[in-house]
């Protein structure tokens, strides 16, 4: 009857509007795993993922094809399942004297730079900590402005400063210093210039938030105990400074290892930095095998290295 | 003794940034030369301006860089704070050494290798999936938002490192559970760090050259891929101009950053005399 | 004379008959290799002002937020009012702490602080309201209620965290040295403040303190703590006058330490042999003959004199002063005995000038007595 049939759309919809519930009710339980799972797929769709087909290519050969290269799992009649896998690529980059050389080239001239930023961008932090309330705000909003300009203007301004008729060359030849103008753009010099212009904020920014927590009065208490100024910098200040210091170096040391757009545009075709071979090889050349070797190489004489720094750095900041 | 040493500073420091403007100024000077050539002088005019705004290519370039920056901008602050809150409050759990070594890799990374390997994923996901057709807005995106939600993750952790527990132990002592504590404390206390990450995130990809250059096909420029390509004939004035419009409107936005920023120290200040009053 | 010195029992002065309302058995935590608080049993009754004093590093931190529910021991039960709280966490307790650091939320007024607890327990807006309005009047802030945290002072932002605290009508407070960070003056005020509000609203409270002087101001009962084990449970008198160890003895106040050895047990009053001389306590314990003990004196218990006792019996000793510190209040002098122990003695200054009424200076041979109940027996 009547009431028999409305007693049961009641119970369906009960039992529909529970099972929400309970679903409802175990997100809100689980909703930790919820934040951790969302950025977690993402990484792994959209970070690991790709790695894993890099690291597949490097290991198989070059096709004139769509993708340019042999597939690794190959489906042969009957059912069997062959797989190829050549190491061809890795012996090629570690036989041919062109990729060691682009690398050791690439870290002498990324460290070269680091160590020059270094040198300028220490003093440079140092000054700003120690100015005044007005100049300190002028000072790093001065060195922050170019940390946010779009990078590659900064390298275009250099090119037009380093040109043979630029601004360099026209300054020292009407000044009558040089009678023809100086190359300097195309060469390695004009790629250490591009390199420290653009990461010296890099270098600068760690330091400064180093040193303007440093306690001013360790230095008047070593200068109570008698040391020198000098000698009190480098027995106080310097080892304060080591994270900001590392902290710094790493941050222009590795990409500018990396870097592709530096060398092209400052060191045209002169100045081989591995960055440029690997984007080479991938669009000039399609030889993706070898480029994906080139970059799984990198990965390992760069990248994990740090990572595991990183941790290590970590894990000793847990312990304090 | 302290005399000495700090003219040496400030001799640095003038150096140091004479070595920053100097070019910059240069460029936006360039940018008003009336002849083509442009480090020839030819006289004050503004018409690589006209040239500029008249531009279908540089408009079409600004929009997708803004869309692209907007969007990546958002998806990267969320992101970046949900690994973050993983990271830093949720203690073990399975997988977090894998999840913080992919949170620190892109910082690390050189932008040719997550370029490289993203196309490659994407290639491979047409084969298999015909997605994605054509590479542009979207494949941009997706890669954008990937390494800027490692710098957003890197800033809002050390924020929350930064921030202690006290607060978050007090809510839960007076009854709020974990989840209502992340959000009516966590979050809120957070909000200078998301803002920060978000102009960070924004930023990053205005200004990405190499991995847009891999991941985007024809027909899709950003503004940096628009600008390199023309950059690498030469040197070209309107070029010039577009680096001044830009370097003004960065300087504007942080200008507008620091007042707020100084905004507000100076009211943390009068609620500081205030409350010293009161004694 | 002895009737005066029975002391009550402290559990008795709440009546034995009573449940203890926190019950903690051989609570245990560690972390990593440290034991912070090692097997500890204590009971706590309804009502009382109870305070765990210690140094740092002792444990009573941790105690505390055990009760809160921040941290789960190794081993060890907690109840409280009856009930287990092994698995409960800390946001379904009916325990309510006020931080040391306040913790007051920066992105809220004091109202919306105050309110907070409140609206977790979905109570009505308007009751919401009147409570808050209620309990700010109880510590005098009803003005304040829109201003935020930043905008008050180091005092104002403690009555807030302690409101926001009491609002709850919590069963249990925790207070995490909640006068740590006031200064001296305006410490002491709030000592007596705290300790009013306490009894006007009933609640027990558990104090963590490392200053003994609040320890003893503000507490019904209290325990010491070394190591994350309790040295001595007791009220503040017994503490002081009848401590149990040398730690505590040192601890609370100072004390000259002796060393000596039971000559005669009676029972109300035993002789202990030290080597400076016999020392007569008139009030009894068991103790066997032979044993060894440590006797306490506090320097204020001591009378010294410059003038030669007429009759020679145990209490008295006699040294040389080698030091006078003058305090204003009291001078203290250290006098050195003839088995070379230094001691100290403190002496009101009742009439000025100090040393010149009393005629005692450097070098000079004083003679030191006390009274028979003052020697404190020390059985560790």
């Amino acid at each position: 009857m009547n009431i028999g049939i409305k007693n049961n759309t009641n119970i369906k919809v009960e039992k529909r509007v529970s099972i929400i519930d309970r679903t409802l009710r175990r997100l809100q339980e689980n909703w930790r795993s919820i934040v951790i799972i969302i950025p977690f797929v993402w990484l792994l769709m959209f970070f690991l993922f790709p790695f894993f087909i890099v690291a597949k290519i490097s290991l198989a050969e070059m096709k004139i094809a769509s993708p340019p290269f042999t597939s690794m799992v190959e489906w042969a009649d009957g059912g069997i399942v062959t797989i190829r896998i050549v190491f061809d690529n890795f012996l090629y980059i570690i036989n041919d004297s062109l990729y060691i050389d682009t690398y050791l080239n690439s870290v002498k001239i990324a460290s070269t730079a680091t160590v020059i930023s270094l040198l300028l961008g220490y003093p440079i932090a140092y000054g700003i900590v120690r100015s005044g309330p007005v100049a300190k705000p002028i000072l790093l909003f001065m060195v922050i402005l170019p940390f946010w300009t779009s990078f590659l203007l900064r390298v275009y301004a250099w090119m037009g400063l380093l040109a043979d008729q630029g601004t360099i060359n026209s300054l020292l030849i009407s000044l009558g210093v040089i009678n023809e103008p100086i190359q300097m753009l195309y060469s390695e010099f004009a790629v250490y210039v591009g390199i420290v212009y653009t990461y010296l904020p890099f270098m600068i920014l760690p330091l400064y938030a180093n040193m303007e927590k440093l306690d001013g009065s360790l230095n008047e208490a070593a200068a109570d105990l008698g040391s020198k100024p000098t000698n009190t910098f480098f027995k106080v200040t310097l080892p304060l400074t080591m994270p900001g210091v590392i902290a710094g170096s790493l941050l222009v040391f590795i990409p500018a290892s990396g870097e592709y757009v530096i060398p092209d545009l400052l060191g045209g075709g002169n100045v081989q930095m591995i960055g440029r071979v690997l984007f080479n090889e991938f669009s000039r050349n399609t030889d993706w095998p070898v480029a994906s070797a080139v970059a799984i190489a990198m990965l390992f004489l760069l990248v994990f290295p740090i990572i595991i720094f990183q941790h290590y750095q970590g894990k000793a900041a847990e312990g304090n | 003794m302290y005399g000495k040493r700090s003219k040496f500073l400030t001799v640095m420091v003038t150096i140091g940034m004479a070595f920053f403007y100097i070019p910059m100024i240069l460029l936006v000077i360039y940018s008003f030369n009336y002849s083509k050539l442009v480090l020839v002088w030819g006289g004050w005019s503004t018409r690589w301006y006209k040239v500029l705004f008249e531009s279908e290519e540089v408009w079409a370039a600004v929009n997708m860089s803004l869309k692209i920056a907007l969007v990546n901008a958002t998806f990267a602050t969320i992101l970046g704070m949900l690994a973050a809150l993983s990271m830093v409050r949720f203690g073990k759990f399975r997988g977090r050494t894998l999840f913080g070594g992919m949170l620190v890799a892109p910082l690390v990374m050189p932008e040719v290798i997550t370029g490289l390997s993203l196309l490659v994923m994407f290639i491979t996901l047409k084969q298999f999936f015909g997605w994605p057709e054509n590479r542009g807005f979207a494949t941009i995106t997706i890669a954008h938002i990937t390494f800027s939600m490692a710098y957003v993750a890197v800033t809002i952790q050390a924020r929350l490192t930064g921030m202690g527990q006290s607060l978050e132990e007090a809510a839960a002592d007076l009854g709020a559970k974990p989840f209502k504590v992340l959000t009516s404390i966590t979050i809120p206390r957070l909000t200078p760090a998301l803002i920060s990450g978000w102009l960070l995130a924004f930023t990053l990809s205005l200004d990405d050259l190499v991995i847009a250059s891999f991941v985007s096909g024809p027909g899709a420029n950003t503004l940096p891929v628009l600008i390199f390509s023309r950059i690498r004939l030469g040197l070209r004035p309107d070029i010039n101009a577009l680096a001044t419009i830009i370097i003004l409107v960065v300087a504007v936005c942080i200008a507008i950053a620091a007042l707020i920023m100084f905004r507000q120290q100076k009211r943390d200040l009068l609620d500081q005399q205030l409350a010293e009053r009161e004694k | 004379m002895e009737d005066d010195l029975i002391l009550d029992n402290a559990i008795s002065q709440n009546g034995k008959k009573e449940k203890p309302f926190v019950q903690i058995r051989g609570l245990t935590k560690k972390f990593g290799a440290i034991t912070a608080v090692d097997n500890i049993d204590l009971d706590i009754y309804q009502g009382e002002l109870f305070c765990l004093l210690g140094g740092s590093g002792c444990g009573k931190s941790t105690l505390l937020r055990m009760l809160a529910g921040f941290e789960f021991p190794e081993s060890g039960s907690i109840s409280i009012d009856g009930i287990d709280m092994s698995q409960v966490p800390a946001y379904e307790r009916p325990t309510n702490m006020m931080f040391q650091s306040y913790a007051l939320f920066p992105h809220m007024t004091v109202g919306e602080n105050i309110a907070f607890g409140l609206q977790q327990d979905k109570i009505p807006k308007a009751e919401i309201s009147d409570r808050v309005n209620d309990i700010l009047k109880l510590v005098e802030l009803e003005d304040y209620i829109k201003r935020r945290p930043q905008q008050l002072s180091g005092g104002q932002r403690q009555r807030v965290a302690l409101a926001r605290a009491l609002v709850k009508k919590p069963k249990l407070l925790l207070l995490d040295e909640p006068l740590a960070a006031l200064d001296k003056k305006l410490r002491k005020q709030t000592q007596f403040e705290l300790a009013n509000i306490q009894e006007q609203v009933g609640v027990t409270f558990i104090v963590v303190t490392h200053d003994q002087e609040e320890a003893m101001t503000l507490s019904s009962r209290m325990a010491v703590m070394d190591m994350g084990k309790f040295k001595q449970i007791g009220t503040p008198t017994e503490i002081y006058e009848f401590p149990e160890s040398r730690f505590v003895a040192d601890f609370i106040g100072s004390a000259n330490i002796f060393e000596g050895k039971v000559k005669n047990s009676k029972v109300g009053h035993l002789t202990v042999s030290t080597d400076v001389g016999e020392v007569f306590i008139n009030y009894g314990q068991s103790i066997a003959e032979g044993e060894k003990i440590w006797l306490g004196l506090r320097p204020e218990k001591i009378y010294l004199s410059k003038i030669k006792p007429k009759d020679i019996g145990p209490n008295q000793i006699k040294g040389i002063v080698e030091e006078i510190g003058y305090l204003g209040e009291t001078s203290i002098y250290k006098v050195r005995l003839e088995n070379g122990q230094i001691i100290d003695v403190s002496a009101p200054n009742q009439s000025r000038p100090m040393s010149r009424a009393r005629g005692i200076t450097w070098e000079d041979m004083v003679y030191l007595n006390w009274e028979p109940e003052s020697a404190m027996l020390l059985t560790s």
